[in-house]
């Protein structure tokens, strides 16, 4: 009895403490944008204040972990913990019971620091889904040497029809100086987000109250007949297949005049290791047209506890460390006070230090101030977004759209023609999912 | 006027430049990767793109510091070398029968094989997924190597098969004299003399396996990601990152290369000996 009662109390033992000792671990799918790989650089530093928290992260490009964790929560696969996902997902996913309410925030996240316009658009019901990472609007950025140069002033807001105007006086392809640069490449998050600003800025909608299309209509052909005639024109050869990235590395590289896109590229543009012209740069807000509504956008890469998380308690700690005045700090003292995540919290733009420093932030502020989902159109409309519509048949709907005016851009089809394609698409998607008969 | 020595001389000089035009237009964005990855991102993004810079090796350090390279690697290694392995064991004793004991529906039963390579991966992701998910499979390389086996199972097969029909029959009808079992006659006769053509098969299992994507990226996370998931992770929707990205897929062709550089000798004395080269 005894020789076999000791052994079976050492067993014991060990996995009492073995039990006892287990860290658990936080899965956490992500994307590899500079914000988010510090997120990933400083987990060393939650590990050791959470010694009982494993993290293990899953870097992904954006499309592939957007199907990656669709697949991961439609079927319970539970294989992630924490989930980065956009304003867009959360709003859909929320609503279907995916994700975790994030209620009952500790007073010391306070969690109404956190921009509004923000807040709503990764809220369902009045109730959080998912802790803003980083949050962007887009903005205008220009060469404050060329327009010098040039005699020209830019606006604190210029209309669409100025920047054109611009363009034609900066646009000198012969020394590799193009007008304005824009996005062209296909894709609902590609082009499609600056041609749905540049829409709504000429007063159009992606559907009326009743849910029908309204891509023939006089504001759309208006829109994007300037959109393809400014960049046919003015912008840089090959410009359809220019996204995010090409832009960027066009403008840094001081072959753009000018360039609209998000408000996130403010501290690329200005910092001197990736960028020539970082001293030249200059800030206006999104080009409005014949309303300022929606003409500037608003995304927010949030971080989110889908339902089927077994660490939902590790999770919800980290989730909240990572988006905290007190990760702010941190990002602060180990990467400088511009590297702070933008377009979160009020109180980053309460501070002195970084006003100064991130010559961005004020046109940043200003232009996630005027961004409102909820009343994004000069017409009244059933959907919330600006730069994107919060219906799921959105996605497949607007990279049709996003392909058809991308081919219209490129020549391949008059803008009439890409129209009406995409008016007889967006159509018979409503129909399939039963918006309109 | 040439003569025929001059002719077949020029003859023999085209051909060599047409090859080498060839091998260099193939070789050329492997060349191009490696190149970009000892470029700074800004250099990476210069138009028109540059051939002489000053190299850096700033984006293999960031990749070390950031990335647990031999992790990866290692379930690359074992899901390609595990794939391959249980491939084989089935596609052999499969391609046998069906090579040396054809039956009316062997022509049949060989195109559905194949037939299976046409669906479109994606159409059955959900009801993997799920049962990935139902027997606990999801991020593990068991998991992987199941896949991976049951992908290219039709072409080793379909491979084998070919190389077993080019061996007369009277070979192994002697060794049957000889006394030899069945397993004696694959194991002692059939697989010497089809060496070369399994060592083929083997080897384009092995790059299959080890640049699969899809599967890859949809049943794992952290735990069992293999190569394809790291080069997958320096993709970048808002920043540069083509110099780094090409820094880790040089990283991750690279074994794969020197492996299929390392065994080409013997990959082609096997391909031209045998029986009945």
């Amino acid at each position: 009895m005894k020789t076999c009662f000791t052994p079976a109390l050492m067993a014991s033992a060990i996995a009492l403490s073995t039990a006892a000792t287990a860290a658990t671990t936080v899965t956490i799918g992500t994307v590899n944008n500079g914000d988010m790989i510090r997120m990933q650089e400083l987990s060393n530093e939650f590990e050791q204040s959470h010694p009982d928290i494993k993290l293990d992260w899953v870097v992904l490009e954006e499309n592939v972990l957007r199907q990656r964790l669709t697949t991961d929560i439609a079927t319970n696969g539970g294989q992630f913990d924490v989930m980065t996902i956009g304003l867009y997902e959360t709003g859909l996913w929320g609503e279907r019971g995916w994700l975790t309410e994030l209620d009952n925030l500790p007073a010391s996240y306070d969690v109404d620091d956190i921009f509004p316009s923000v807040r709503d658009g990764l809220s369902v019901h009045g109730k959080l889904y998912a802790l803003p990472f980083y949050g962007e609007s887009s903005m205008t950025y220009y060469r404050k040497d060329l327009f010098e140069k040039a005699g020209l002033s830019m606006p604190e807001q210029p209309t669409w029809e100025q920047m054109r105007e611009f363009a034609k006086t900066l646009h000198k392809p012969d020394q590799e100086q193009y007008g304005i640069c824009l996005r062209g490449k296909a894709g609902w998050g590609e082009n499609m987000a600056l041609v749905t600003t540049l829409a709504n800025a000429f007063g159009a909608r992606w559907f009326d109250e009743s849910w029908h299309p309204e891509f023939t209509g006089p504001e759309w052909t208006k829109a994007v007949e300037f959109y393809t005639d400014l960049l046919g024109n003015y912008g840089p050869p090959g410009a359809s297949s220019n996204g995010f990235n090409e832009n960027l590395a066009l403008f840094n590289s001081g072959k753009c005049a000018m360039w609209v896109d998000a408000t996130v590229a403010g501290s690329f543009v200005t910092d001197e290791s990736q960028s020539k012209v970082s001293n030249d740069v200059g800030f206006a807000l999104a080009p409005k047209e014949v309303t300022e509504k929606g003409a500037g956008w608003l995304w927010s890469w949030a971080l989110a506890i889908p339902a089927t998380s077994d660490s939902k308690d590790a999770a919800r700690e980290f989730v909240t460390w990572a988006t905290s005045k007190e990760y702010a700090g941190l990002v602060e003292q180990k990467f400088g006070i511009t590297a702070i995540p933008p377009g979160t919290r009020l109180s980053t733009y309460r501070n002195d230090a970084y006003m100064n420093a991130a010559a961005f932030a004020k046109t940043t502020l200003e232009s996630l101030k005027r961004a409102n989902p909820n009343d994004p159109t000069l017409k009244p409309v059933p959907y919330s977004g600006i730069q994107l519509v919060s219906i799921p048949e959105f996605q497949s709907i607007a990279t049709q759209v996003g392909k058809l005016i991308s081919g219209a851009l490129s020549g391949n089809m008059p803008v009439a023609q890409a129209l009406k394609s995409a008016q007889s698409v967006s159509e018979r998607e409503m129909k399939r999912a039963h918006y309109i008969k | 006027m040439l003569s025929l020595k001059q002719t077949r001389h020029l003859r023999t000089v085209l051909i060599g430049s047409l090859a080498w035009l060839v091998a260099l237009a193939i070789f050329f964005p492997i060349f191009w990767m490696l190149l970009t990855s000892f470029k700074t991102e800004i250099d990476a993004f210069t138009s028109p793109p540059q051939l002489f810079f000053a190299p850096t090796l700033e984006n293999y350090i960031h990749i070390d510091e950031r990335s647990d390279y031999f992790h990866y690697a290692w379930n690359s290694v074992v899901v390609s070398f595990g794939s391959t392995f249980i491939g084989m064991l089935l596609a052999v004793p499969a391609a046998y029968s069906m090579a040396f004991f054809e039956t009316k529906r062997t022509k049949n039963t060989l195109l559905w094989m194949l037939s299976t390579k046409m669906l479109p991966p994606v159409g059955v992701l959900v009801p993997i997924y799920l049962l990935f998910k139902d027997f606990g499979l999801l991020d593990t390389k068991l998991g992987l190597v199941i896949i991976y086996t049951l992908i290219n199972l039709p072409i080793m097969v379909w491979m084998v098969y070919t190389y077993f029909k080019e061996i007369p029959k009277d070979i192994l009808e002697a060794a049957r004299l000889d006394g030899a079992t069945p397993g004696q006659e694959i194991y002692r006769v059939l697989l010497p003399i089809a060496k070369g053509g399994l060592a083929s098969t083997i080897l384009l299992s092995l790059i299959l396996s080890w640049n699969e994507a899809f599967w890859s990226l949809n049943l794992t996370a952290s735990g069992a990601a293999p190569l394809t998931a790291l080069v997958a992770s320096y993709s970048s929707p808002e920043g540069l990152f083509w110099a780094k990205l090409s820094a880790v897929s040089t990283l991750a062709c690279a074994p794969i290369l020197i492996f299929g550089w390392l065994s080409q000798k013997q990959l082609v004395r096997g391909l031209s000996f045998g029986a009945v080269k």
